[in-house]
């Protein structure tokens, strides 16, 4: 069964997935806290949307359970899903109907009534959409389309949010749009959990963040704690002059090359700058900028989720 | 019970069809009002099939079980599959709504439109002859078995079919043959031995039959056995239908 307690908004217990032979998921198991603006990330493939359709009843699990503010998303399906309001990733809609008809038959599908409306048109202005309420979903731009979807996953209030990818192909108005709204909702009590291909994007918005690859869970902290248990810095040098070869050690180090730019990656405690610096002019160069940069989520991202040579994953 | 989230589906498929009245009343209801000119003209004084009824009159109760059976089919199948193909059936499926109260909502959408096709084809019919009803309440009742039952074959085909083409076979080579050859433009006691028999087997011609004995008060079987085929079915598909839904068969993952 899985752990629930008042502070979990979602509990992931030991959840597989198998499509046929794929097996998709691999035991997955965490929580996410209430109030928490929560990072789902992984590279195409890891699992992250087949976690989302099971947390969202749009798919079940080959195994394990998932529970939403403590209602099993399976045996407990109305309150776990009156909990939750999904962004699917697709542009999908029904083209029946008009935007405004189309959040009312949404928040009636959950039980809301008239009682309702005032949001609904809540919702709409803050979505720049009070304008294009009484228009088909045919005749608008793919960002209004977007902003319409997520105010269908919010016509029922629901404490918890899950963002399927929300900024893809979305331009970067709209996306700082998004990023605000979603702020705003998070400021306001909501669970925010949110999968993007923008590694930026989550590095900007998430409290923690977890990554998952070939359907397991790789890594699961808090965001801070995740880019400070990196332990390389990366440092930038342009380089003038007709020095020889570098030192093998300072090659070993060399992550990228542009021109007259390198870039090394150093390990905190065991590569100094100094020194660096000191064997390069040693090799008959001279150094006409230097720029040093802590790591990204990318970074990070990349390091763990990177397949090894050997064929293994990281 | 989420009565508000069944209510509000039931609503939404209302419109769907409302919005297109032309197309889903309208062009069954000229349809079937072109094949009554033509075989009035050609056949009402060359066939009887029963004492004191007209060809015409006949023909009637015929073709509007035939416009119920073929909508409430239509409207079920055709709403689920577009829903699947265009990828919004999933915000049906984020809702708390039950697979029973999913049910509920189409299948009263789909009867409520068999209804309006049948009502207005009855109302214009009576500008060529006058049908009379001799029992209402079995006319209703098979109206209801009949185009329920159609209504969760459309539902159970529309869960079936990943595209159009599935529901185009599934109609053309199932419901449309069943449905013409069950007696909707003759008696089966007109046919020889083998294909009266072969029409005890289709369960169309228990809707057709039973529906026009609520007419005219004669058929070629018994009333209640028809009523009993048409509700048996009834119960019979809607419990598979529901099952599927509960299950979550081809509509979650």
């Amino acid at each position: 069964m899985p752990r629930a307690s008042n502070d979990t908004a979602i509990a992931i217990d030991r959840v597989h997935k198998r499509y046929g032979r794929t097996h998709a998921l691999r035991g997955v198991s965490f929580d996410i806290r209430r109030g928490e603006y929560f990072g789902l990330l992984g590279p195409n493939g890891a699992g992250k949307s087949t976690l989302i359709s099971i947390i969202a009843g749009l798919t079940h699990a080959s195994e394990g359970s998932i529970a939403v503010l403590g209602h099993d998303v399976r045996s407990d399906f109305r309150a776990a899903r009156r909990a939750l309001g999904v962004v699917p990733q697709e542009l999908v809609y029904d083209p029946f109907f008009p935007v405004r008809d189309l959040l009312r038959l949404q928040a009636g599908y959950y039980g809301c009534g008239r009682d309702y409306w005032p949001w609904i048109n809540e919702l709409l202005e803050r979505l720049e959409l009070t304008d294009k309420r009484d228009m088909s979903m045919r005749a608008l731009s793919g960002g209004m389309k977007r902003r319409v979807l997520i105010a269908q996953a919010l016509v029922h209030k629901p404490d918890v949010v899950i963002l399927d990818e929300p900024t893809a192909g979305v331009d970067v108005e709209l996306r700082r749009t998004l990023w605000r709204f979603t702020r705003d909702l998070n400021d306001a009590g909501h669970t925010i959990v949110l999968t993007t291909h923008y590694l930026e994007e989550a590095e900007e918005l998430c409290d923690r963040i977890a990554i998952l690859n070939h359907g397991e869970l790789k890594v699961l902290e808090d965001k801070r704690a995740l880019l400070d248990r990196h332990p390389y810095r990366f440092l930038s040098l342009q380089l003038t002059g007709d020095g020889g070869p570098l030192p093998a050690e300072v090659e070993a180090l060399v992550e990228d090359r542009h021109e007259d730019t390198l870039e090394l990656k150093l390990e905190q405690g065991r590569h100094y700058i100094a020194d660096v610096m000191e064997s390069i002019r040693d090799a008959g160069y001279r150094i006409a900028d230097v720029r040093t940069r802590e790591p990204h989520l990318e970074d990070i991202f990349v390091e763990l989720t990177m397949d090894k040579p050997d064929g293994r994953a990281a | 019970m989420n009565w508000r989230g069944c209510y509000t589906l039931f609503v939404k498929e209302v419109r769907r069809f409302y919005n297109v009245l032309g197309q889903t009343v309208g062009a069954p209801v000229i349809t079937a009002m072109l094949y009554l000119l033509v075989f009035r003209q050609v056949l009402e004084d060359r066939v009887n099939v029963y004492e004191g009824v007209s060809y015409t009159a006949f023909l009637i109760p015929g073709l509007i079980m035939m416009n119920v059976i073929q909508n409430s089919f239509a409207n079920t199948s055709s709403s689920i599959t577009q829903s699947k193909v265009m990828g919004n059936l999933v915000f049906l499926l984020l809702t708390p709504i039950s697979a029973f109260e999913f049910y509920l909502a189409y299948i009263g959408a789909a009867l409520l439109r068999a209804t309006l096709v049948a009502t207005v084809l009855y109302v214009l019919a009576q500008l060529f002859v006058t049908v009379p009803m001799a029992n209402p309440l079995v006319v209703a009742a098979m109206l209801v078995c009949a185009g329920g039952t159609l209504a969760v074959m459309g539902m159970i085909a529309g869960i079936m079919a990943d595209k159009f083409e599935h529901l185009a076979a599934f109609q053309n080579f199932f419901i449309m043959p069943l449905s013409f050859l069950s007696g909707v433009f003759y008696s089966i006691h007109s046919l020889p031995a083998f294909w009266q028999t072969a029409s005890h087997f289709n369960p169309f011609f228990y809707m057709i039959d039973g529906f026009r004995q609520g007419f005219f008060g004669v058929g070629d079987v018994d009333p209640l056995r028809s009523l009993a085929v048409a509700a048996g079915f009834f119960v019979l598909v809607s419990i598979i239908a529901i099952s599927m839904l509960a299950r979550g068969y081809k509509i979650r993952g």
